[in-house]
């Protein structure tokens, strides 16, 4: 069952030097319970479609097409109906503990405000709620920790904090931010696998942002490549990590430090990411594309195929 | 990976990593503690203390009301109205033959009202405005500094003079031009504050969880910017007590037979010349350790406060 659906995305920002277009006709759909990872360099846009979902984007944002969830379409939507679909429906896990906080707020208030506001709890059925939710993201001793500040915990249980805030009106659609970025690696896999567990109890349709694809590997089933605000590549994490179909996603599994690479070279992909200041009439990747050719110069490739759904114009087996 | 991940979701490996929690003071604790190391703020809070506790209660001490006239000195203020244990009339008695004492302490009690009640309910519907101004930006914000501008071109003298043309003149009135006059106190340095915190993620996390504005701006932005009211709040009490000295000193302030610092040392100031300076000196000194100490206080509070001069 399609929970939310993405049609023909556009995301622009008016800045002082003409638009900057940041996402490009995107689409995708999440089903219940799907865990999806959206993979991207810095950039990419991979923030932005979290945050129009949201409805969270900077004002100078000029945004086109249809988020659908419930049969409304969240763009047009207004912020007090948005107020209804934020947390209860659908919420976001913030990229950075450290600041998604306020630091002058008990981290329990922080958390049963939300339930007060949204289910109408009293302030004490709100609170048991809060420590309900607090062992649910595994924070021990949790009725004591209920009364600390944001800044008496260390960066995991921050972010176990920011997860909790999330959760506790038990959405039916978590977007997590890149979770675990600011996180060191053995917080990291803690993180991931309280998430992985949460989602399967709560069958929660789960969008992850990352760029991270070791992160993505274990997580997630299905991967969508973002690349200068376009869908790249859309498939299944097997099918991506054995036989990536685009130019870009190879570059990427390239870049990613092997073990049993004995040349110990780092592959980076030559060149920078593009600028989105004009409206792409040509494949975004072009420039930095081993295997172009001359007409990737004048079309732009659409998103086609069965299960992989790639946006390239030559097939697969004509790439390097 | 099954028992790599049961042992990462472990309850033993969530208390591990839950021990490098750091129990640490709050914010306020913090800043409390820094407070009272500063001596002078102490010592100040403890000289703005007497001075409240005698404008309360000072009046029980007094052998003589405010408005009694003591005859039988009446006349011979040169040479008998010292200040004198003996008659009762401990800081002098002024040119009507009224106890100085008694003055002083309704004085007191009109300046340092004035001074609080008028100060910080300016500092916080500046306060409020400026939030709000920075919170919502664009129009409503234009229209704010729009106001700040114009009136900062308003000569605060004459609308006292025209105001109290108008309202008639009460203590009351006096606040309420005080609070006129000051609204702009506070507002520049919240908004600023405010347009700060706005870009933060937490407010972001909070629009996310679908807070509205005022919850936002209340709840979640306000306690940010709190230690930045509370350091102008200090500042502007002395300044109000200034600026109701000031305009009491002109005669255009508070009206006999109420009276204030300003207006006592007025009175003074008037009748220095025939060398009853005791008259000047007690309204004088008491307005100077007033002063003093409100600056000290606020000096310590924004050492205290101020997370950049932690050091």
């Amino acid at each position: 069952m399609t929970l939310l659906s993405v049609r023909d995305l556009n995301i622009r920002f008016t800045t002082g030097d003409g638009d900057v277009h940041a996402v490009n006709n995107v689409s995708f759909d999440l089903s219940a319970g799907q865990k999806v990872a959206l993979v991207g360099e810095s950039g990419s846009g991979k923030s932005q479609i979290a945050l129009s979902i949201m409805g969270l984007l900077a004002k100078n944002a000029i945004v086109s097409g249809q988020v659908m969830f419930n049969g409304n379409n969240l763009l047009a939507a207004s912020n007090d109906e948005l107020n209804q679909i934020r947390a209860q429906k659908i919420a976001m896990i913030f990229q950075d503990p450290m600041s998604a906080l306020n630091p002058y707020m008990k981290v329990g208030r922080q958390l049963s405000e939300i339930v007060e506001l949204h289910e109408g709890l009293s302030r004490r059925d709100a609170r048991i709620r809060a420590i309900e939710v607090m062992e649910a993201v595994q924070i021990p001793d949790a009725k004591r920790r209920l009364d600390a500040y944001p800044h008496e915990f260390s960066g995991g249980m921050r972010q176990r904090i920011v997860i909790a805030m999330a959760l506790i009106c038990r959405p039916q659609i978590i977007l997590a931010d890149e979770p675990t970025t600011a996180l060191d690696v053995t917080v990291q896999a803690q993180i991931m696998h309280l998430l992985d567990d949460i989602q399967r109890d709560m069958d929660t349709a789960v969008l992850l942002i990352t760029h991270d694809l070791g992160v993505v590997a274990g997580f997630c089933e299905d991967v969508m490549v973002l690349y200068g605000g376009r869908m790249m590549e859309k498939s299944k994490v097997g099918a991506l990590f054995k036989s990536p179909s685009h130019p870009y996603t190879r570059g990427l599994l390239r870049a990613v430090p092997n073990i049993h690479d004995q040349t110990g070279q780092l592959h980076a992909i030559p060149g920078s990411p593009p600028n989105q200041m004009n409206a792409p009439t040509a494949c975004p990747f072009a420039p930095r594309c081993n295997d172009v050719i001359d007409t990737c110069w004048q079309t732009l490739p659409e998103l086609t195929g069965e299960d992989t759904q790639r946006a390239c114009i030559q097939p697969v087996e004509a790439l390097s | 990976m099954t028992s790599a991940k049961t042992h990462l979701n472990s309850k033993e490996f969530a208390e591990q990593a839950a021990e490098e929690m750091i129990t640490s003071r709050s914010f306020w604790a913090d800043a409390r503690v820094r407070f009272f190391k500063n001596r002078m703020a102490v010592v100040s809070v403890f000289m703005l203390l007497c001075l409240v506790l005698f404008a309360i209660f000072g009046h029980n001490f007094a052998k003589w009301s405010y408005e009694e006239i003591d005859w039988s000195i009446l006349g011979k203020i040169k040479t008998e109205g010292a200040p004198s244990i003996a008659n009762g009339h401990y800081f002098g008695l002024d040119e009507l033959g009224r106890d100085m004492f008694a003055r002083v302490v309704q004085g007191s009690r009109t300046s340092l009202l004035v001074g609080f009640v008028a100060g910080i309910t300016s500092v916080i519907i500046g306060s409020i405005i400026g939030a709000m101004a920075g919170y919502y930006g664009g129009r409503f914000d234009q229209i704010v500094m729009g106001m700040y501008t114009i009136w900062l071109a308003v000569p605060y003298i004459i609308f006292f003079v025209v105001w109290q043309a108008f309202f008639g003149r009460s203590l009351a009135q006096l606040i309420m031009v005080i609070i006129l006059v000051n609204w702009t106190a506070g507002l520049l340095i919240v908004r600023g504050q405010v347009m700060m915190m706005k870009n933060r993620e937490f407010v972001d996390a909070a629009r996310m969880l679908g807070l509205n504005d005022f919850a936002i701006i209340f709840r979640h932005i306000a306690p940010n910017v709190l230690w930045v009211v509370v350091i102008y709040s200090s500042m502007v009490v002395p300044e109000v007590i200034m600026m109701e000295s000031l305009v009491s000193f002109l005669g255009v302030g508070i009206q006999e037979p109420n009276t204030s610092w300003g207006a006592l040392i007025s009175e003074g100031a008037s009748t220095m010349t025939f060398g009853t300076l005791w008259q000047l000196a007690y309204p004088a000194a008491f307005f100077v350790i007033a002063q003093v100490s409100l600056y000290y206080i606020g000096d310590g509070l924004r050492d205290a406060l101020d997370p950049k001069d932690r050091r």
